[in-house]
């Protein structure tokens, strides 16, 4: 399952996607609990029985400003969350 | 014996009850006992109203409490729901109710009163893909309400007055004050009441079905809750989506209700 977690404002679309299909073994040993300075990610079950990673739910009304940190202007070449998360289950949408 | 589904919305409380029978030895479902309750001031004691609203659909369809085995929530207020044996959320229940009613569906919107969600299902009802709007109330029925009110219209009249406007007229705004205040210019400015109509109902369809395209298009559209009831809504989110053909299942409120009653009788 491809869970969108984010929102659409007049600014743009910011979602993170977690494709929890590639959460349900992670082989990089839930990499985006630690990778993620601001500590965004946790680990739920979901309605299928399955221990997956889900955005905060504090954080999703506040992702383009959350997340700024992390993308080119605030010094990374890449964003730590999609870096740390080897089997590439996230994706953000700006 | 019977399985519940209670879809704890934040305006109403929805009860489904499944009967589970077996015909010829094989399990069958039988559902259509159904309850539905109007959430009061005093009702904001959430546990209260869902105790209130599962007496209620018991009394009518004439069940003992005792002969349900289990009772999965849904819907914003599903933690409040004390009597629950489980709670999904409602994208699985609304996924699955959605499926089961138009089985032929892939892509499900859910428009709610305070939310509104694409979701991406398979045959069985299972989430593929979903996407919320976790900010934006302008895409969720209380901002169709709340602009009816604005315009001094009753919600069916609303619907129906949008249908007589062939004008397009963009509503510019993301957030529904600001949105309202667009509404207000327009009243001032002498433009049509079904003018308006249709730009709020333009405006909640095009906010839905950008949640709806997040997840990819495919298959049949089916959407299910309270804004189904909205005619004007379901032609405007025709024309956003481009489709001839919304797939609108019957009493589309207990929707989610029932994909939780499914789920409970399947023992999730």
């Amino acid at each position: 399952m491809i869970a969108n977690y984010g929102y659409k404002d007049g600014s743009g679309e910011y979602y993170i996607s977690i494709d929890t299909d590639k959460c349900i073994s992670c082989p990089a040993g839930r990499a985006c609990l630690t990778a993620c300075p601001k500590g965004m990610f946790e680990i739920i079950t979901d309605d299928y029985d399955d221990e997956v990673a889900a955005v905060k739910q504090s954080f999703r009304r506040s992702l383009a400003f959350d997340c700024t940190g992390c993308k080119p202007a605030g010094g990374y070449s890449s964003l730590p969350c999609m870096t740390g998360c080897t089997p590439g289950a996230i994706k953000h949408s700006w | 014996m019977y399985s519940a589904g209670i879809d704890m919305g934040s305006r109403t409380v929805k009860v489904v009850f499944l009967e589970e029978l077996k015909v010829d030895g094989a399990p069958q479902l039988k559902w259509g006992v159904k309850g539905k309750h109007i959430m009061f001031p005093e009702d904001l004691d959430a546990d209260q109203a869902a105790e209130k609203a599962f007496d209620e659909a018991l009394q009518a369809a004439g069940i003992a409490r005792d002969k349900v085995t289990r009772v999965v929530a849904t819907g914003a207020g599903r933690k409040q729901v004390k009597f629950a044996t489980a709670d999904v959320t409602e994208v699985s229940a609304g996924a699955k109710g959605a499926v089961f009613m138009c089985p032929t569906a892939r892509t499900v919107i859910d428009v709610g009163a305070e939310e509104g969600r694409g979701i991406k299902a398979d045959g069985d009802g299972k989430v593929v893909d979903f996407a919320g709007n976790e900010k934006c109330a302008a895409g969720a029925g209380a901002f169709a309400e709340s602009m009816s009110r604005a315009l001094q219209l009753s919600l069916k009249d609303f619907g129906q007055a949008s249908l007589r406007s062939d004008k397009t007229i963009p509503m510019n705004a993301q957030c529904t004050v600001f949105a309202e205040s667009e509404v207000v210019s327009l009243i001032h400015s002498s433009t049509p009441k079904e003018d308006i109509a249709k730009a709020v109902l333009d405006a909640v369809a095009s906010r839905v079905t950008a949640m709806a395209r997040r997840v990819g298009i495919e298959g049949e559209v089916a959407l299910i809750g309270g804004m189904v009831h909205n005619v004007g809504f379901v032609q405007s989110l025709k024309t956003a989506l481009g489709v001839d053909q919304v797939l609108l299942p019957e009493m589309p409120e207990y929707v989610s209700a029932l994909g939780a009653a499914l789920l409970a009788a399947e023992n999730k």
